[in-house]
């Protein structure tokens, strides 16, 4: 084969490359499952909930969590006379008041007891009473019981494993914090060593189009140096503007054994910035058929501990927001914060099992019956009553 | 026939071509590299578990003291020293990566690096809390690596009854329902153990098993368990009263570990764990869809030579199919970490200068970004041998971030690429990627083309 480096340059592989790219070629979206978006997000760590959303009504709170508690008169924001929001969330309070988020109070996955975070975050990505014999994850699950499901319907963005969208069906997997970097010639060159080889060839394509959408993303907004959360969050919401319906990634960061005031300082500030990212990102119409769910693999000790901190706890605090939802309300039953209400006379206790409400959102956005989430996405599950998170 | 190919042998049954390693010259120097002297052991050690464990001990101590003497200085100091032994432990996990890693670069038998990655991999484990999360290299150093080229039977038992294993799938947990704690405890069976151990380990996903084997073997497994200051222990108490009878063989009590020793070499030698093994073993070396003439032959000599390891390996390496000059299978990312840097003798001092931030920016964190996270596969059935799992364009730009960046960073000085195209590929190396090493604007693209080039991607 004769090749010289000048016609090389002159020839305009990338220019091909992109139209010939399979991920990206039109014919593939002939169908879409629905016009509703889910973002699922889970908060790694163990997200204190009664930091995030504090019972400050209940006068135990503060003998409880002395440092940790305050309410309206401490910065904190009052939502309905009972709860307050952590005084950092205030970005999110015109979300709430135009009743586009809300919560869901003491909720847990069937994990109990151990609190180790690998085996809570296993679980609740798997979505099972037990791991014994689990493969899949019940995003995964989900995706199986929806029609007209291809590889960009789902997306997991960022670079922590997502468990709960691993399975059978295909998913894509972008971190939006990957440069390539390379100089256009090694871009060219890269497209030309990959040709041999069709698979490689078209995963190197979709980088290419993929790290360069990020690239675009990025001169246009003149924000210097924005947080890897905040670049995920547009990455998701830019997906779901266009084919996908659905995106999961991680937020870390809620392990908060000591010095927690600025450990959630922080870590509820990513949060808020990537609400408001998806919502901005999302655009008006989108947002509205758009609803978030954020989930953890336990909430924290009821108590605080004495490093101004909490530790691994049971009961915890469903976030949602969007659209679709029935905002400006915290749902689920409260169990109160007496001696004999806390689970082993130290975490929050459950009220109900977190993954009755997931299902039900399945249920309220993809039509998704009953039968086949008790028994196929949630196996064993009983969903009980319709919770009317959705408006 | 034969159709031995050292070049081959070094790229699909090793790290890849090395310039300072000689490849194999026969099959049997990769056999005798099996059962020879463990150089790489000596040269690049990692802590077995058994003395792992003492550091388990003291944390230990430090969370009594801790307990015990609430707000003295003795419990401050505790919490310091257990900060401490963390902090020791994480380096040393770091360290014995690197160790793992070196020996993967520098090995002149390579069949035998990639035999423990295979077995690590088949019988997934790690630590999941505390200074235990550093136990993997330990565990894989001490329950694998002796017992890659010996009966499947004695790796079976010793990987399912490693502390390890037994804190990863929960079967410190288990309780017999009628044994002496459980009746106290009203705790009860956890299966996880035993699932893996018919699904995963031997008769495989589609083995001739029913739920009630599976519960059956729960209640034989009871008993096994762990303390960090006496390693394994078998704990009466927790054994489940009265016999069990799993695949139609019935286990009696003896008080021991003698019906689960029983049950797993029963296992260790099921047909259909011969039939699991030999399509595992030629997906994973040879293709994803491999030939079924390989299939069968290593099915029949591992029924023949009753789980006999050498012997098995002996018929893949023998094998025309095993050496198809066609590359296959994608290297997954930790291979393809190591075999970049075999191929550039990256030398012991300079991988070994890193701290842990650099250790972490080098090579944890890409790995991650690639897809395949330091020791953390998704289950207990480990990575995913399919080729699709890993030609992602996450993963493909994972690959191309490190293979432009990475060998600068670690060497400071390259070798010349179009050199480098010949070191690496062999008789592989086509005028394209001769072409394109050429063309690079600077040696690190130059390298990293030639890293990302199909003949080095597969194997």
């Amino acid at each position: 084969m004769q090749l010289n480096r000048r016609d090389f340059l002159r020839s305009s592989f990338v220019g091909c490359s992109l139209a010939a790219s399979p991920l990206i070629t039109p014919v593939t979206f002939a169908a879409t499952p629905g016009d509703h978006r889910l973002v699922v997000i889970i908060l790694r760590g163990g997200m204190d909930g009664l930091d995030l959303l504090r019972p400050y009504g209940d006068p135990l709170l503060t003998q409880l969590r002395p440092t940790l508690a305050g309410g309206p008169d401490q910065g904190a924001h009052d939502l309905d006379g009972f709860y307050a929001l952590h005084p950092v969330l205030a970005p999110l309070l015109p979300m709430w008041r135009a009743e586009e988020l809300g919560f869901v109070q003491a909720v847990s996955t069937p994990y109990r007891d151990k609190r180790s975070h690998f085996d809570g975050q296993d679980l609740l990505e798997a979505g099972t009473e037990t791991m014994a014999g689990v493969r899949d994850g019940w995003l995964n699950r989900m995706l199986q019981a929806v029609p007209s499901v291809t590889a960009e319907t789902a997306y997991a963005v960022g670079r922590s494993d997502m468990k709960l969208l691993q399975g059978p069906v295909e998913v894509s997997n972008w971190s939006p914090d990957v440069s390539l970097g390379l100089s256009p010639v090694t871009e060219q060159l890269m497209t030309l060593v990959t040709e041999s080889d069709p698979a490689l060839h078209a995963a190197w394509q979709e980088a290419q189009v993929l790290a360069a959408l990020d690239a675009e993303a990025q001169v246009t907004d003149r924000t210097a140096r924005k947080g890897a959360h905040v670049k995920i969050a547009e990455f998701a919401a830019q997906r779901l503007a266009g084919e996908a319906r659905v995106a999961a990634f991680s937020l870390g960061g809620w392990d908060t054994h000591s010095g927690q005031i600025r450990a959630m300082n922080r870590a509820l500030g990513q949060l808020a910035e990537v609400l408001n990212t998806l919502k901005s990102g999302l655009g008006q119409s989108t947002w509205g058929r758009t609803t978030v769910v954020a989930v953890t693999e336990f909430g924290r000790t009821a108590r605080e501990n004495g490093t101004r901190g909490t530790d691994h706890g049971t009961g915890g605090l469903m976030i949602l927001a969007g659209g679709t939802v029935r905002g400006g309300r915290v749902h689920g039953d409260w169990p109160g914060l007496q001696q004999g209400d806390l689970y082993q006379n130290r975490d929050l206790m459950p009220t109900r099992d977190v993954r009755a409400h997931v299902a039900w959102i399945m249920t309220g956005l993809m039509g998704i019956n009953r039968a086949t989430l008790e028994a196929t996405v949630f196996p064993g599950l009983d969903m009980g009553d319709d919770p009317r998170l959705l408006l | 026939m034969r159709v031995f190919d050292p070049e081959l042998a070094e790229i699909r049954f090793g790290f890849g071509l090395a310039p300072a390693v000689q490849p194999p010259a026969r099959v049997d120097d990769m056999l005798n590299g099996l059962t020879g002297l463990d150089d790489m052991a000596t040269r690049f050690p990692v802590e077995t578990f058994d003395t792992f464990r003492a550091r388990m001990v003291e944390i230990a101590e430090t969370a009594r003291i801790r307990r015990t003497m609430r707000g003295t200085p003795q419990a401050e100091a505790a919490k310091k020293r257990r900060n401490q032994l963390n902090a020791i432990a994480r380096k040393d996990g770091l360290r014995w990566a690197g160790h793992m890693l070196l020996r993967q670069i520098w090995t002149p038998t390579a069949f035998r690096e990639r035999l423990v990655g295979f077995w690590a991999d088949h019988f997934t484990a790690h630590g999941k809390q505390g200074v235990s999360r550093r136990a993997t290299s330990p565990y894989i150093e001490e329950a694998i690596r002796p017992n890659i080229a010996g009966n499947f039977a004695d790796l079976l038992q010793a990987a399912v009854m490693h502390p390890v294993m037994l804190f990863y799938l929960d079967q410190t947990q288990s309780m017999g329902p009628g044994s002496v704690r459980g009746k106290k405890r009203k705790n009860g069976l956890n299966e996880n153990l035993a699932r893996e151990v018919l699904e995963l380990h031997t008769l495989g996903v589609h083995g001739p098993y029913t739920q009630n084997d599976v519960q059956q073997l729960a209640e034989l497994l009871t008993g096994l368990s762990f303390r960090p200051d006496l390693g394994f222990v078998f704990r009466k108490d927790f054994v489940e009263p009265g016999s069990e009878t799993i695949l139609g063989q019935t286990y009696q009590d003896a008080g021991d570990t003698t019906p689960i020793r029983a049950v797993l070499r029963n296992l260790a030698r099921h047909p259909a764990t011969a039939r699991h093994l030999a399509q595992k073993l030629a997906v994973h070396f040879v293709s994803d869809t491999p030939d079924a003439d390989l299939v069968k032959q290593l099915e029949a000599t591992f029924n023949d030579a009753g789980g006999n390891l050498l012997a098995l390996y002996e018929v893949l390496l023998n094998h025309p199919a095993a050496w198809q000059p066609t590359l296959q299978n994608v290297k997954p990312p930790l291979d393809f970490m190591a075999s970049a840097m075999r191929s550039l003798a990256v030398p012991e001092e300079k991988l070994m200068r890193f701290g842990e931030r650099k250790m972490r920016r080098v090579i944890s964190r890409p790995l991650t970004a690639m897809g395949q996270q330091w020791q953390r596969p998704g289950g207990p059935d480990g990575w995913p041998e399919d080729d699709a799992h890993w030609i992602t364009p996450q993963g493909i730009a994972g690959r191309v971030a490190w293979a432009m960046n990475a060998p600068e960073f670690i060497l400071r000085v390259l070798p010349d690429p179009r050199e480098f195209v010949a070191t690496s590929l062999g008789r592989r190396a086509s005028d394209l990627v001769h072409f394109a090493a050429a063309s690079a604007e600077n040696r690190p693209e130059g390298i990293g083309l030639v890293l990302m080039s199909p003949a080095f991607q597969r194997r």
